[in-house]
Order: structure tokens, then sequence, then C-alpha cells
């Protein structure tokens, strides 16, 4: 009875490492590639010859990136956008978090309903679109602009994207669990409301707060589809790099008709992939340096996201 | 008779010889009357609570609920823009979706937001779940980080470079051998005529092979990082259950089932309910990359409803007038997620004693 009971556990151990192996090499395999593709020839990419180590070396995709100043324009928009988008999100979330984990609060239950009742139900890609260009030309008319493409438009993207009830809730779940008794004390001791949220809930919430901190910028330094449609061909010098990398995608990209009539893609310059590739790797890069400083966060944070209510 | 029914509810002072409320019952009228100086007072002495909260609720109230107003686009003639210098249309643009000239073009977009939603519960689900039940066999805790660093990384990659990433994996050929590494590898294990055929097409953008790859590099993105909230919950299952199942005579499998499944149900079905919340609102994102037209070989696979919508309001030729059957549509599918989330949260509920909401 004990032998083979050690044989079922034993098989299901194995089982589990070599798929759990499996499964990790196939999530890092294609960074892996890309990166090897960077370094390797474009004859070398297009004859499929690249599977894990670069083929004959080179570092000309790495240098027309490095030289190519529109990429680093963007670069720095997408950085302007993470940084400054994750403060201004963090800043409208933090406190209506505290002001929403406090019972003595009234109408709590309409607040929170208001704020969840996002998450069921959207508007829909029109009514948004439509609601930043109205956004967009107020914002234009207020500095004297008549147009929304007159303006920057890497504000509107900032305080108008981005937003994440299930990140407040994180934070009100955080912020209900630091013990009523310190907030008591500190609040005898004469301290003020932002005084207590600042001293206090922030400093005992931070494993939370970093870890929402991390979704907010990672959302903003990914961010597409918006920016793009806001942005469009109009404002090209406010992209962030990730529309600039699917543009260049795209320009590179020749569109051949198969025998059913259908469109596919067949890359028109041989250094267009390469190029893509480096560029990958160049936009992954602040992502992994963060990476693993945070990583030990979001067990703790995720494990408070449930919405209770 | 008059001073006993006073007696009831009125104080008999015999000094004076005089009436009076009684003191608990002015304290109470003195309540009433003040009810809203009183909630006026509290909100002042709070302000600064009320004040946090302004911020947030602007915001959303400015981006998020705003564009609820455009709704009612879907119920006039024309653009959506400044609907209420449009005439009432009633439920034209409806029927123009359901049953007229767009009904087509949606009821597919429709069905392939269905489909790709309940092939990504079906076979996205469970993933995270095997996955975190496989994460407690590795005991070791260096092994087992390793691991978890690799597996949560590709949720931190964004969209553009998923799929930039995908279609150069899966590109077809330009002549002769197919160029992406997957495409090449398929090449070298398959004998089958119609799958090389579609490979040399770049599989991504066959219709046949679409949903799966979709669905394939979903689980890819995702099921790693969604493994951490199942794996908390199998670590908090306590070491005693599964000695006292072993001493039972319980085997691996049957430790699973007894001991495990039922300390995580709760997890399991909250998690679930999630993912029905946001059933309908599939990827659109990432399809409009992978799909951007409607040349596309995929293109009848990878139509969603938020992507159809987009497409007619930004289509060339009569964007602006296309707008009301767009929001229509997106506003049915949008509904039909809330209803669902709702349900699953009351079945929840009902059966388990696990809510969401």
């Amino acid at each position: 009875m004990k032998r083979k009971m050690e044989v079922s556990e034993l098989i299901f151990k194995i089982i589990a490492y070599v798929l759990l192996i499996i499964f990790a090499v196939l999530c890092i395999y294609p960074l892996l590639y890309a990166l090897s593709s960077m370094f390797s020839s474009f004859d070398a990419i297009q004859a499929g010859e690249v599977i894990i180590w670069p083929v004959e070396p080179q570092i000309q995709s790495f240098m027309w990136v490095i030289e190519n100043s529109t990429f680093w324009v963007n670069y720095a928009n997408t950085l302007f956008l993470t940084f400054v988008g994750t403060i201004w999100c963090l800043f409208y979330s933090i406190l209506g978090a505290y002001a929403l984990s406090k019972k003595r609060l009234m109408g709590r239950h309409g607040w929170n309903f208001f704020l969840v009742f996002t998450m069921w139900f959207a508007a829909g890609v029109v009514p948004t679109y439509l609601n930043y260009q109205q956004t967009g030309l107020i914002m234009a008319n207020l500095v004297g602009q008549s147009s929304m493409y007159d303006i920057d438009l890497k504000w509107l993207i900032v305080i108008a994207m981005g937003m994440n009830a299930q990140n407040i809730i994180l934070l009100r779940n955080a912020f209900e669990g630091v013990p009523s008794e310190i907030e008591e004390a500190a609040r005898i001791d004469g301290a003020t409301e932002l005084q207590i949220l600042t001293k206090v809930f922030i400093p005992m919430s931070k494993a939370t707060i970093a870890t929402v901190a991390l979704f907010f910028g990672i959302s903003r330094w990914n961010g597409y589809f918006w920016a793009y449609r806001v942005l469009g061909t109009g404002q090209s010098y406010s992209w962030p790099v990730q529309v600039y990398m699917r543009d260049f995608l795209e320009r590179n990209t020749l569109l051949t008709t198969n025998d059913r009539g259908e469109d596919w893609i067949v890359q028109s310059v041989p250094e267009a992939t390469s190029y893509l590739y480096a560029m990958v790797v160049f936009a992954m890069v602040p992502i992994l340096v963060i990476y693993p400083f945070i990583q030990k966060y979001f067990a703790k944070g995720v494990n408070m996201g449930g919405v209770k209510e | 008779m008059f001073k006993l029914k006073c007696d009831d509810f009125l104080e008999y002072d015999e000094s004076t010889g005089t009436y009076s409320m009684p003191a608990e019952q002015r304290v109470r009228d003195e309540t009433e009357r003040n009810r809203w100086k009183n909630i006026g007072l509290t909100l002042l002495k709070d302000w600064r609570l009320y004040l946090m909260l302004v911020p947030m609720l602007l915001v959303y109230l400015l981006w998020k609920y705003a564009p609820m107003y455009s709704l009612t686009a879907a119920f006039r003639y024309g653009s959506a823009v400044n609907p209420d210098e449009r005439a009432w249309a009633g439920i034209s643009a409806f029927q123009s979706i359901f049953v007229g000239f767009y009904s087509a073009s949606f009821w597919m977009a429709f069905r392939n937001t269905f489909i790709l939603a309940f092939y990504g519960l079906l076979f996205g689900f469970p993933m995270p779940i095997i996955l975190a039940l496989f994460f407690n066999e590795v005991k070791s805790n260096i092994t087992r980080s390793i691991l978890q660093v690799c597996v949560y990384l590709p949720k931190f990659i964004s969209t553009v470079i998923v799929t930039s990433l995908a279609l150069a994996l899966f590109q077809g050929t330009a002549g002769g051998q197919p160029i992406g590494i997957v495409s090449r590898f398929l090449m070298m294990i398959s004998h089958s005529e119609t799958l090389m055929s579609r490979v040399n097409d770049g599989l991504l953008l066959t219709s046949e092979y679409f949903r799966a790859l979709y669905v394939v590099t979903d689980i890819w993105e995702h099921a790693g990082y969604d493994s951490i909230v199942f794996f908390a919950a199998v670590i908090a299952v306590s070491p005693t259950s599964y000695e006292a199942a072993q001493i039972d005579g319980a085997g691996k499998m049957q430790q699973m089932r007894y001991v495990v499944l039922p300390s995580i149900l709760s997890t399991v079905v909250i998690m679930l309910i999630m993912k029905i919340g946001g059933l309908l609102s599939v990827g659109y994102e990432k399809l409009y990359l992978l799909s951007p037209d409607s040349t596309y070989g995929n293109y009848n696979v990878a139509e969603v409803v938020s992507t159809w919508s987009n497409r007619l309001s930004t289509a060339s030729t009569g964007a602006e007038l296309n707008q009301a059957f767009g929001i229509a549509g997106e506003m049915t599918n949008n509904l039909i997620g809330m209803i669902l989330v709702i349900g699953a949260n009351t079945i929840a509920r009902k059966v388990s004693d696990v809510s969401l909401y």
C-alpha cells in the first residue's frame, strides 16, 4: 500500500517538473529568440538558422536603433507617459481608495458601486473615442487653440487614460487592513487626515502600492490602441514607442494575395525583421530591469485583490 | 378623558399644573428636525475625506461615465457627434444590425466574440490552476522561484510586441522555405498538405488555425501570472490535512480530489466569476493588431464586436453615419456581458456562498 502511494506521487512529481520546465522555456524562448535574431545576420534569420544563439553575429541592427532618432523621441514619450501617467493614476487612486476604506464615509456603498460598475459595463470603442476627441478639443480651447492637434496630446493621454478600478479596490482592501488603533493613536496625537494617510497608511501598505504602481506603469508602458487612435498620424511626434514599432512593422510589410484571394504578409526588406527584433529588445529593457525587484510583491498584492463588498 | 389621553405622551407637572413634552421625545424631535443639518455638519467635519474622493470621482465621471452619454446616439439618426442635435430614430439602428443591412457582419463579429471567449474560458481557465498544482510539487524554493519568474514574464510584454513576435514566428514563406521559426518547425514535423499550404500563408493569418493560435498565445500571456492566485490558495492548505488523508490511505490523485480541490474551490469560483465578467470584452487590441484589415485571411474569425464597431466608425467612407450602428452593436455586446457577470455572481452565491460583488 505504502509503496504504491509513493509511485503515484513520484510520477505526478515528474510530470509536474517536466511540464513546468517546458512551459517556462516556452515563455522566455520568443524573447531569447528576439535577442539572438537582433545580433544575427539578415540572411541567417531569413534562412531560419537562428535557433538559440546568434548566427553570423553583426551589430548593424543594434546600431540602427541607437542611431534612429525618431525611435528615441518616441521612447522618451513613452518614458514620460509612463512616469507622469503612473504618478497621476496613483495620486487619485490612493486618495480615493483611502476615502473608500473608511467606514464613516457616507454613501460608501454607492461610491463603491460607482467604481465597480465600470468593471461590468463600458461604453465601448466609438463613444470612448468621441469622448477623447471632445476632451482634446476642450483642452485645446482652454489654451486658446482651435484643434486638438494644436496641443501636445501627451497630456490628454496622461490624464484621461489608464484607469483601473481593480487597482483602486486593491488599495482600498490594503488600507482596510491597517489596524484602526494605529489610526486612532495618530489622531489623538493631532495628525490631520492627510498626515494619517501619508505617515501611517501609505508606509504600512508599501507592498500593495508597489504592486499597483507596477500595474499602472506596465499598462502605461505597453499602451497602444488608444494612444494610436487619439494621436493617429496627426501627431506622430507624441507617439509612444509601441505605436512607432507597429507603424514600422506595417510600413515594412507587403501584403500579397494568396490563391484564395486573402492577404498574407511578406516582409519587404530582410533587414526589417532584424530591426524590429532590436526595437522589441530595447522596448523591453525597462520592464526587465524593474521586474526582478518588484516581482516579489505581486503574490502579496494580487491575493488581496478580491472584491469584497 | 382628555387628561388620560394626554398622559400617554405628555408629562404633567403637578407644581405648575402644566403639561410638557418628555425629554427623550424633545431630543428625538430635535434630531429629526436637524437631520439634514447634522448630515451637513458631519460632512463639514470630515470635508477632507470627501475632498480626497473628488479627483477619482471626477476622472471616472469624465472618462468612464461621460462616454456612456454617446450611447443615446444608437437611437438617433446619423453621426454620434452631438447626438442632441439629431432626430430620434427609435430602434432602427438595432434593426439594421440584427436583421438589416449590417446583420451579416454584426452576427459574424458577435459569433466570433462568443467563440473566442468560450475557447479562452474552456482552455485558458484550467491552465493556471494546473500550473499552481504543479508549482506545489516543486519543493525547492529556488527552483520554483526561477520557474515562476519565467512564467510571469509574458504578462508584462506589450500586445504590440506579442503580436509582432507571433506574426514573425509564424511567418510564412517568401518563396521557398517559411521564415518563421515555428513555421519551419511545423514544416519539419508535419506532412499534411493542407497544413503545409496554410503554414506557407503564415498560420496566424489563416482562418482555420487562427482561433487555436489566438487561444494559445493568450495562454502564453496570462496563464503563468494568473496562477499566482491559485498557488496562494494551494499553499494555504495545511500540511496536517495531507497527513490525515495519507493516513487514511489516500493516493496522490485522491489527495488532489478530496483535500486540495475543496480548499481552493472558493478561489476558483471567484476567479471564474471574474473571467465570465470579462468574457465578452475579448482582447480587442490584440485582435485589431492581428487582423487590421478586412482583406486579411483571418478576418472572418478574428473580427469581434469591438473591432467591428471600430472598423465601421473609421471606414474611409461613411464613417460618421455608421457610428450609430457601431454603438448599437457594442452596446448589445456589453449589456450581454454585464448580464453574464451578474448572472454568474447570483448563481455562485446560491450554490456555494461565494460571491464577488
